[in-house]
C-alpha cells in the first residue's frame, strides 16, 4: 500500500476527531452537551484498549492461549465494586474538586505538596514506557503496511529474533513526526483553555468516538478471518487442536508434560489489571474527573465489560487462524494487519490500522492530558511559587503561564515517550511494558483506598508506603528489564544479585523462587507498601489537616454540602481574597464566582461579603481545581491570617457541625409535627364551626316550630277572651285548636328532650314480646286521618304468621307513626300512594335459625336524589328544598334510627329521584319464634281510601 | 435505589467472581474437551465472563423501591 494513502487516511481521520472534540466541545458551551449520557461515559472508559490490545493480545494469544485473557478480567471485577468505590472517589473528587490523582492523594493527608510531586514522578516514570509502546504500535503498524515482507519481522512488544534494522537518524525518524503530531493534537484537544473543573467534553466525545472505531474494525477483521479465511470459529479451533504446538495453548495445563498452569500469575495478573483500570491516570481522568453525574455510573459498570468482552471474542480465532495459515513465520502480533493484507483486502488493512492508530492516539491523548495536570499543579505550581520572586509578583494573570505549563507538560511527556522508544528500540524493556507501568501506578491503591475508607491514615503513612512500593517496584521490575535489554545494567545483577549477593537477587528476593517476575515483584512491592503504610501511619496520631481532611473524605457520603464543616479558622479579606483568584482563574471567572457566593449567602453585593471561613474555603477549593490543592492551600495561606488549630478545635468544629445537623434534623420534625397538629386542629376546628351553624339552626327552627303552635294559641285564646258572646260551635273549634296546639307544643317538646336523654343514654327502655303486625297496624290507623286529608292510599302488606320482636311497643310504634308521617308528607297530593310491606327472611345457621323482620315504606313522591340520602338522617336536617319544607323538627328520623339502632336493628334508605321513597327497618326478630313457616304466605293485604275509616 | 442491598450483592458478586476465575475452581474446567467445536477452558472462562456481566446489570439495573 502507498505510504501516501497511509497517511493521509490517517491525518483525515485524526481531523475527523478533531471535528468531534469540536462539536463536542460546542455542544458543551451551547449547554447541550454531547456526553450527557451513560453509554458515552461506559465508551470512553474504553481508552482502557490501547495498541496493546490491539497487537499485544494477538501476540499472547499466540504464543501463549488464554493469558491475553486476565487483563481484561481484572476490570470485570473492578466494575463489580466500581459502583461503591468509584462513586465514592467521584463524590469526593466533585465535592472537594480534585482533578487528577496526585491531588487526590495530596489533598486527602493534609494537602501535602512532597506526596503530590512523588505521585507525579512514580506516574511519569510509570506512563512513559508505556506511551513508548503506543508510538511502536504505530509506526510498526505502518511499516506493515506500507513495506509488508520487511516489516513483518519486527515486533511491537516482543524481542526480536532477528538483528534489528538499522534505525533512522533522528530527524528522519518518522516516529518524531508522529509524536509530534500527537503532541500538537494533544494540545488542541485538552489545552485549550483553563477549566478549574478539567473536564474536557470535546475529548471525551472523541475518546468515545474512537472506542467505537477500534471496536468495529477489530470485530471487522475477526469476521473475515473466521469466516472469509476459515469456515467459521469451530473450523478454526478444530484445525487447531489437530495442530499439536496450537492444541498446546487451548489447554490448561498438560500433565505428561508436568507443564502446570501458573495459578499464581493468573492470580496476581487479574490483581494487577484490577487496580490499573481505577489507577492509570487516564482512567482516572475519564472515570473520575471527567465524570458527568454519579448516575452514568449505574449503567458504564456493565457495559463497559461488555465492551471489554466483546473486542475479546475474536482475538483466539485470529491468532490461531494466523498461526494456521504461516506457522511461526510472521509476527503474530500483527496478525490484524497482515491477514487482511496477505488476502488482499487492502480497505479492511486500511480500517484495522485505523482501529489500532486509535487505540494509540486514545491512550496517548487522555494520558497525556491527564499527566500534564498533574505536572503543572504538583510539580511545576509548588516549584515556582516556592521562588520568592515568583510567589510575590503583584496581580499578573497567572491562567495564561498555567495554560502555556500544560501544553510543554504535554509536549515533553510524548517527546520522553519518543526517547524511551528510540533507546530501548527492539529491547527487552518493551517486553511487557503494558503490565511493567500496570505495577507501578498499582502502588497508588494502599494510599488512595486506604485514605477512602480508613481515618487513621497519615501523610507520613502514605510517603512511607508510596516510597517502599514504588522503589521494589524498581529494584524487581524496572532494574532488571534494563540489565535483561543490557542497557546501562549488567546481566549479572539479576543471575546473581547485586555485588553477588544471592539474597537480594531481584527476581527472587530473600531467596522465594518458583515465582514468576511479575508475580514476585507485585508481591513484595504490595505487601511492603501496604505495611509501611499502615506501620507508620499508626506510629502517631494524625495531625489536624491530616484528620479533618480525613473526616472529609471518608465521610463524605454523610455529609451534605451545607453542613459542611469548615476546618479553618482566621481572618480574611474579600479585597485580599478576589484578586487572588482573579490571578489563577481570570477576572472574569472570579468576579462571577463571587457573585454567585454572594447571592447565594444573601449578601448584597460581592463588597458586603462576610470573609468568613467558609468563604476562604470556597476560595481554595476553586484554586484547587485549577492549580492543585496544594498549591491552593499555599496561595490562600499567603494572603490570609490563619490561626493554627489544634486537634481539639479540630473536633470541635465537626462537634458543632454534627450538633447543627442534629438540631436541623429536629427543628424539621417539629416543624412536621406542627403542621399535622395544625391540620388537625383547623379540622375540629371546622367541625365545631359547623355544628355551631347546625345548632343555630336548630334553635332558630325550633323556636319557629314552638312559636307557631304558640301563636295560634295566643291569638285563638284572644280572641276567644275578647269576644264572650261567641258562638259554642266556633268557641269548641278554636278550643279544639288550642288544644290540639298543645299537644303539638308537647310533642315537640317530648321529643327534643327524647332525643337528648336517647343520645345521652338516658333513656328508659321497655322491652317486651310483641307482634310487629300489630304495630304497623296500629300505625297505619292512627295516620289514616292524616291520609285521607292528603288524598292518599296506603297498602299494607303482612305476612300471615306472627312477626315477634323483642322491643319497647311505645318506640317501636314511634318510629312505625314517624315514617308514616314522613310518607305522608312528601306524597304527591291527590294521587298519592304509600305501601307498608313488613317481610321476615329466615337464614339457617349452626346454632339454629334466625331471623330478620324488615318493615318498609314506600311512597310515591319526588324521591331523594343521592347526596340527600345520608343527610337526612342528621339531625335537624329536613328533606326536600327550603321552599316546600313541610313543617317538622328534623329530629324524627334520627331519633327514629336511634331507637330501631338501640333495639339491634338498622334502619335505611332506598330512593331514586322520581320515583318515590323508600324508609324502611330491620330487626331481628325474638328467638323461638314459629318455625317451618315460610315467610310471605298468603300475605294479608290491606287498602285504606279516603272513603275509609279506621 | 436500596443502597444497602445493592452493595451486598455487589459484595457477594464480587467474591463470587473472584472464587470462579482463579485456583482451584478455574481447574475444574481443565478438560480437553469441546462444546460446540470450541475447547472447553476458553469457552469456559468466555462464558462465566458473560455471566458475570449479566448478574451485574441485573444488579444496577433492577429497581429497588
Amino acid at each position: 500500500m502507498s505510504p501516501l494513502l497511509v497517511i493521509a487516511t490517517s491525518f483525515a481521520y485524526l481531523l475527523l476527531l478533531f471535528a468531534v472534540a469540536s462539536y463536542g466541545d460546542w455542544r458543551a458551551r451551547q449547554g447541550r452537551s454531547l456526553i450527557g449520557s451513560p453509554w458515552v461515559y461506559a465508551l470512553s472508559m474504553a481508552v482502557y484498549c490501547t495498541a496493546w490490545t490491539y497487537f499485544g493480545s494477538v501476540g499472547r494469544a499466540a504464543s501463549t492461549g488464554v493469558w491475553f485473557l486476565p487483563i481484561y478480567l481484572g476490570p470485570m471485577l473492578a466494575m463489580v465494586l466500581a459502583w461503591v468505590v468509584v462513586r465514592k472517589m467521584i463524590r469526593i473528587a466533585k465535592t472537594y474538586r480534585i482533578t487528577s490523582i496526585a491531588d487526590f492523594i495530596a489533598s486527602r493527608y493534609g494537602k501535602s505538596p512532597t506526596l503530590a510531586g512523588l505521585v507525579t514522578l512514580i506516574t511519569v516514570v510509570g506512563i512513559v514506557p508505556y506511551i513508548a509502546l503506543q508510538l511502536k504500535a504505530i509506526s510498526v503498524g505502518y511499516g506493515v503496511l506500507t513495506a509488508p515482507g520487511l516489516a513483518a519481522a519486527t515486533s511491537v512488544a516482543s524481542a526480536s529474533p532477528q538483528p534489528a534494522p538499522v534505525s533512522p537518524l533522528w530527524w528522519q525518524d518518522s516516529t518524531l513526526y508522529i509524536a509530534l503530531v500527537l503532541a500538537g493534537f494533544t494540545m488542541v484537544f485538552g489545552a485549550r483553555h483553563l477549566d478549574s473543573t478539567e473536564r474536557h467534553e470535546g475529548m471525551v466525545a472523541a475518546i468515545a468516538f474512537e472506542s467505537v472505531v477500534k471496536l468495529v474494525a477489530f470485530l471487522a477483521v475477526g469476521v473475515f478471518v473466521s469466516y472469509g479465511l476459515f469456515n467459521g470459529v469451530g473450523d478454526i479451533f478444530a484445525q487447531a487442536l489437530a495442530v499439536p504446538e496450537l492444541a498446546r495453548l487451548l489447554t490448561v495445563a498438560d500433565p505428561a508434560t508436568g507443564r502446570s498452569f501458573a495459578y499464581e500469575q493468573w492470580f496476581s495478573l487479574i490483581l494487577l489489571a484490577m487496580l490499573s483500570v481505577i489507577f492509570l491516570p487516564r482512567q482516572f481522568q475519564v472515570m473520575v474527573v471527567e465524570n458527568v453525574s454519579e448516575q452514568h455510573l449505574k449503567r458504564a459498570v456493565w457495559v463497559f465489560p461488555l465492551y471489554l468482552l466483546l473486542i475479546n471474542i475474536f482475538v483466539l480465532p485470529i491468532a490461531l487462524g494466523g498461526m494456521l495459515l504461516w506457522g511461526g513465520s510472521q509476527n503474530a502480533e500483527t496478525f490484524v494487519l497482515s491477514l487482511p493484507l496477505a488476502y488482499g483486502q487492502n480497505a479492511l488493512a486500511l480500517f484495522a490500522f485505523i482501529g489500532g492508530l486509535s487505540a494509540a492516539t486514545g491512550m496517548v491523548i487522555v494520558e497525556a492530558i491527564a499527566v500534564s495536570t498533574m505536572v503543572c499543579n504538583d510539580l511545576v505550581m509548588p516549584f515556582l511559587l516556592r521562588l520568592k520572586r515568583f510567589g510575590q509578583r503583584a496581580s499578573g494573570d497567572l491562567t495564561r503561564l498555567l495554560l502555556w505549563v500544560r501544553r510543554l507538560a504535554i509536549l515533553g511527556i510524548l517527546l520522553l515517550g519518543y526517547l524511551y522508544f528510540q533507546l530501548a528500540g527492539e529491547a527487552y524493556a518493551l517486553v511487557s511494558i503494558g503490565l511493567i507501568s500496570f505495577a507501578a501506578v498499582a502502588q497508588f491503591a494502599p494510599a488512595l483506598l486506604g485514605g477512602m475508607y480508613w481515618k487513621g491514615g497519615t501523610r507520613a503513612g502514605a510517603l512511607a508506603g508510596l516510597l517502599c512500593g514504588f522503589g521494589l517496584w524498581a529494584y524487581t521490575l524496572m532494574l532488571p528489564s534494563f540489565a535483561k535489554s543490557g542497557w546501562l545494567i549488567p546481566a549479572s545483577f539479576v543471575e546473581q544479585g547485586p555485588w553477588g549477593l544471592e539474597l537480594l537477587k531481584p527476581e527472587q528476593l530473600l531467596g522465594l523462587a518458583g515465582l514468576d517476575n511479575l508475580t514476585h515483584s507485585m508481591f513484595w512491592s504490595l505487601l511492603l507498601n501496604v505495611a509501611a503504610y499502615v506501620g507508620v501511619s499508626l506510629w502517631r496520631a494524625p495531625s489536624v489537616s491530616e484528620t479533618s481532611q480525613a473526616l472529609l473524605f471518608v465521610d463524605v457520603f454523610d455529609r451534605t454540602a451545607a453542613d459542611k464543616p469548615v476546618f479553618w479558622r482566621g481572618q480574611a479579606q474579600v479585597a485580599e481574597l478576589l484578586p487572588l483568584t482573579a490571578r489563577f482563574l481570570g477576572r472574569e471567572r472570579a468576579d462571577k464566582l463571587f457573585a454567585d457566593y454572594a447571592r447565594q449567602h444573601g449578601a448584597a453585593s460581592v463588597l458586603a461579603l462576610q470573609a468568613d471561613a467558609r468563604l476562604v474555603q470556597f476560595v481554595e477549593t476553586q484554586l484547587a481545581g485549577a492549580i492543585g490543592s496544594a498549591s491552593a492551600r499555599v496561595m490562600v495561606a499567603s494572603v490570609v491570617q490563619e490561626e493554627s488549630l489544634d486537634i481539639d478545635d479540630v473536633m470541635r468544629l465537626l462537634e458543632e457541625t454534627t450538633q447543627i445537623r442534629a438540631h436541623s434534623l429536629e427543628l424539621e420534625e417539629k416543624s412536621r409535627s406542627l403542621e399535622l397538629a395544625t391540620a388537625e386542629l383547623r379540622r375540629a376546628n371546622e367541625q365545631l364551626q359547623s355544628l355551631d351553624r347546625l345548632k343555630d339552626d336548630f334553635m332558630s327552627s325550633v323556636t319557629h316550630e314552638l312559636r307557631t303552635p304558640l301563636t295560634s294559641i295566643r291569638a285563638l285564646t284572644e280572641l276567644m277572651q275578647d269576644d264572650p258572646g261567641m258562638e259554642t260551635a266556633q268557641r269548641q273549634h278554636f278550643l279544639g285548636i288550642v288544644v290540639a296546639e298543645t299537644e303539638r307544643l308537647s310533642r315537640l317538646v317530648n321529643q327534643v328532650l327524647d332525643m337528648a336523654k336517647i343520645e345521652s343514654g338516658h333513656a328508659d327502655w321497655r322491652t317486651e314480646r310483641v307482634d310487629l303486625r300489630a304495630l304497623v297496624r296500629h300505625g297505619v290507623d292512627t295516620t289514616a286521618e292524616l291520609f285521607r286529608e292528603r288524598e292518599a292510599l296506603v297498602d299494607v302488606v303482612l305476612p300471615a304468621h306472627e312477626v315477634p320482636v323483642v322491643a319497647d311497643a311505645d318506640r317501636l310504634t314511634q318510629v312505625v307513626l314517624n315514617l308514616l308521617t314522613n310518607a305522608a308528607k312528601f306524597v304527591p297530593s291527590t294521587r298519592g300512594r304509600v305501601t307498608v310491606t313488613v317481610t321476615v327472611t329466615v337464614t339457617v345457621t349452626d346454632g339454629g335459625q334466625s331471623g330478620m323482620a324488615t318493615v318498609q315504606v314506600q311512597d310515591n313522591g319526588p324521591g331523594v336524589p343521592p347526596e340527600e340520602q345520608a343527610l337526612v338522617f342528621e339531625k335537624f336536617r329536613q328533606g326536600g328544598h327550603n321552599l316546600n319544607r313541610p313543617q317538622g323538627t328534623g329530629l324524627g328520623l334520627p331519633i327514629s334510627r336511634q331507637i330501631v339502632e338501640h333495639m339491634g336493628g338498622r334502619m335505611w334508605l332506598r330512593s331514586s329521584p322520581g320515583e318515590g321513597a323508600c324508609f324502611g327497618f330491620d330487626m331481628p326478630t325474638a328467638p323461638n319464634m314459629p318455625s317451618g313457616q315460610p315467610p310471605e304466605t298468603a300475605p294479608e293485604k290491606n287498602e285504606h281510601s279516603p272513603g275509609d275509616t279506621a | 435505589m436500596n443502597q444497602s442491598l445493592v452493595s451486598q450483592r455487589l459484595l457477594a458478586l464480587f467474591f463470587a467472581g473472584g472464587m470462579l476465575l482463579n485456583f482451584p475452581l478455574l481447574a475444574l474446567w481443565n478438560h480437553p474437551a469441546q462444546v460446540l467445536g470450541i475447547p472447553l477452558f476458553p469457552l469456559a472462562l468466555f462464558a462465566i465472563w458473560a455471566l458475570m456481566i449479566a448478574a451485574l446489570a441485573w444488579i444496577m439495573e433492577t429497581r429497588q423501591d
